[in-house]
């Protein structure tokens, strides 16, 4: 699993960081999301999974291996 | 012909869905998601393929964005999801016991599940619409038209501060325009924010070189053979315009809806004007509603919200989809979010924060741009954050809402985890 996310579209909603804490995080001054884990491993799938769906800037994309 | 399906087998219903936008495309993502394997068929009214709103008042009228990458799905991603989508086509009305909406051009279509998510319509004014130069803004083709109008005039009024106005008024002054703000209240986006953030709008406006008119209604348009000219107050001044944005709020689209036996709230109770729902968005037998059309039961607050958040449509679509699919309900319990970027301020909000709420800064400092604020309600308890440049703060107290804290405890935890730390 491979995950990328479009800073440029982001609007900081801290969504993903909620979802899943191990694979986002987001810059306090700006609240711009960032990758903690760029290819997570299975076991994060329902959680990224739910960040890409409740990402209210569709920023984040999933991409299966 | 009905797509009548036996009990049991809920994954494989007929899903139609009448709105292509956000919560419409939302909807059918979180159906396919959750294994739905039936039929999916969603109707819009715009000629457009599906696109994503918030933009419109940003990127896309700074024109730091083409209209492509506002884009929600392509034709090929709908196709590989098994979704058909039919564009330019407005669904007439619904025949809920019949369980068949009609389309405009008379064809019936029947459903096992019908959701609704037609959002809402701009409100207008009673005067100046036809004229050239006067403007809304709800959908793509708005905003492409104010953007080219822009290129060509030097003074846009803004009628209505509420977060669009404000928004638009700050692209507007990046691109060099002359802006006028009109407002009858005395503070832009006051009745969510409140006097105190509104006051740090205000003045981040006039930094910015905006003509603030606050307190004041628009009498009349001025035009010149059908060009808009200016805008005259309710005090007789006339601002010079020869742009106008009305910006003056939306209404649920429910209009279609009047001859059906779905139900609405009333536009001054709660819920305002919207499709009643459960807390589930069910709205009558095998009818859902979602997003910025639907008011749904909160149990918590123990009325019908309606809210016009972009996140309100995700959240909606995930939980109507496991309820059509007859599935546990979805676990993650968020709080309304929404966002607004002005200049270099990007403000933040969590829950339901409102001007009747009392308000105290819990973090930061207002003058500095950056704090956490919290509204409280007559219990001391926490139903809204408005904050900006403090994200990591921001998600602590988004937390102590989704925990229906008081300020008192929140503050009272926020000192121990500090002393442990």
């Amino acid at each position: 699993m491979r995950i990328e996310l479009d800073q440029d579209a982001c609007v900081g909603s801290g969504n993903c960081v909620v979802s899943a804490p191990d694979v986002f995080d987001q810059r306090d001054d700006d609240g711009i999301a960032f990758l903690l884990e760029e290819n997570p491993s299975a076991e994060r799938e329902s959680a990224v999974k739910e960040a890409e769906a409740m990402c209210p800037a569709l920023a984040i994309r999933v991409h299966k291996k | 012909m009905t797509g009548e399906v036996s009990a049991g087998d809920a994954s494989a219903k007929k899903v139609v869905i009448v709105g292509a936008g956000p919560a419409g495309i939302a909807a059918a993502d979180a159906l396919r998601a959750a294994d739905h394997t039936g039929e999916i068929l969603i109707f819009g009214e715009e000629r457009h393929a599906p696109y994503d709103r918030p933009p419109l008042s940003k990127q896309i009228l700074a024109g730091t964005w083409l209209p492509e990458k506002a884009q929600l799905r392509t034709s090929e991603q709908l196709a590989a999801a098994d979704v058909t989508l039919h564009l330019s086509v407005r669904v007439a009305s619904v025949d809920v016991e019949a369980h068949q909406v009609t389309l405009e051009s008379g064809e019936q279509v029947a459903y096992d599940a019908l959701i609704i998510a037609t959002g809402v319509t701009v409100r207008v004014l009673p005067f100046g619409h036809q004229l050239e130069g006067v403007h809304v803004m709800r959908t793509l083709d708005d905003a492409l038209a104010l953007r080219s109008h822009m290129e060509t005039s030097q003074h846009l009024a803004v009628i209505g501060a509420g977060f669009l106005g404000a928004e638009v008024a700050a692209v507007a002054r990046s691109l060099g325009r002359e802006v006028t703000l009109i407002d009858p209240l005395e503070l832009p986006m006051q009745n969510v924010v409140g006097d105190e953030v509104g006051s740090m709008i205000a003045d981040l406006h006039r930094h910015h070189g905006v003509n603030l008119e606050l307190g004041h209604g628009v009498a009349s348009i001025e035009d010149n053979l059908g060009r808009a000219t200016g805008v005259t107050l309710d005090d007789g001044r006339t601002v010079p315009a020869d742009a106008a944005l009305v910006a003056v709020g939306a209404r649920p689209a429910v209009d279609w809806l009047h001859s059906s036996s779905v139900p609405l709230t009333a536009p001054k109770e709660p819920g305002a004007g919207g499709i009643r729902c459960d807390s589930s968005g069910r709205a009558a037998d095998d009818v859902w509603a979602i997003g910025d059309v639907a008011a749904w039961w909160d149990p918590t607050l123990e009325r019908h919200v309606r809210v016009e958040h972009r996140m309100t449509a995700n959240e909606h679509a995930r939980s109507c989809a496991h309820d059509i699919l007859e599935l546990a309900p979805t676990a993650a319990k968020s709080v309304p979010y929404f966002w607004s970027d002005q200049y270099d301020l990007k403000l933040r909000s969590f829950g339901l924060p409102s001007r009747q709420c009392s308000f105290h800064v819990v973090e930061g400092d207002l003058a500095d741009r950056r704090f956490v604020a919290a509204y409280t309600d007559e219990s001391d308890r926490i139903v809204g954050t408005i904050g900006a440049g403090m994200f990591k703060a921001m998600n602590w107290w988004r937390q102590q809402i989704l925990d229906g804290q008081t300020l008192g405890e929140a503050l009272r935890l926020k000192q121990s985890a500090e002393n442990s730390a």
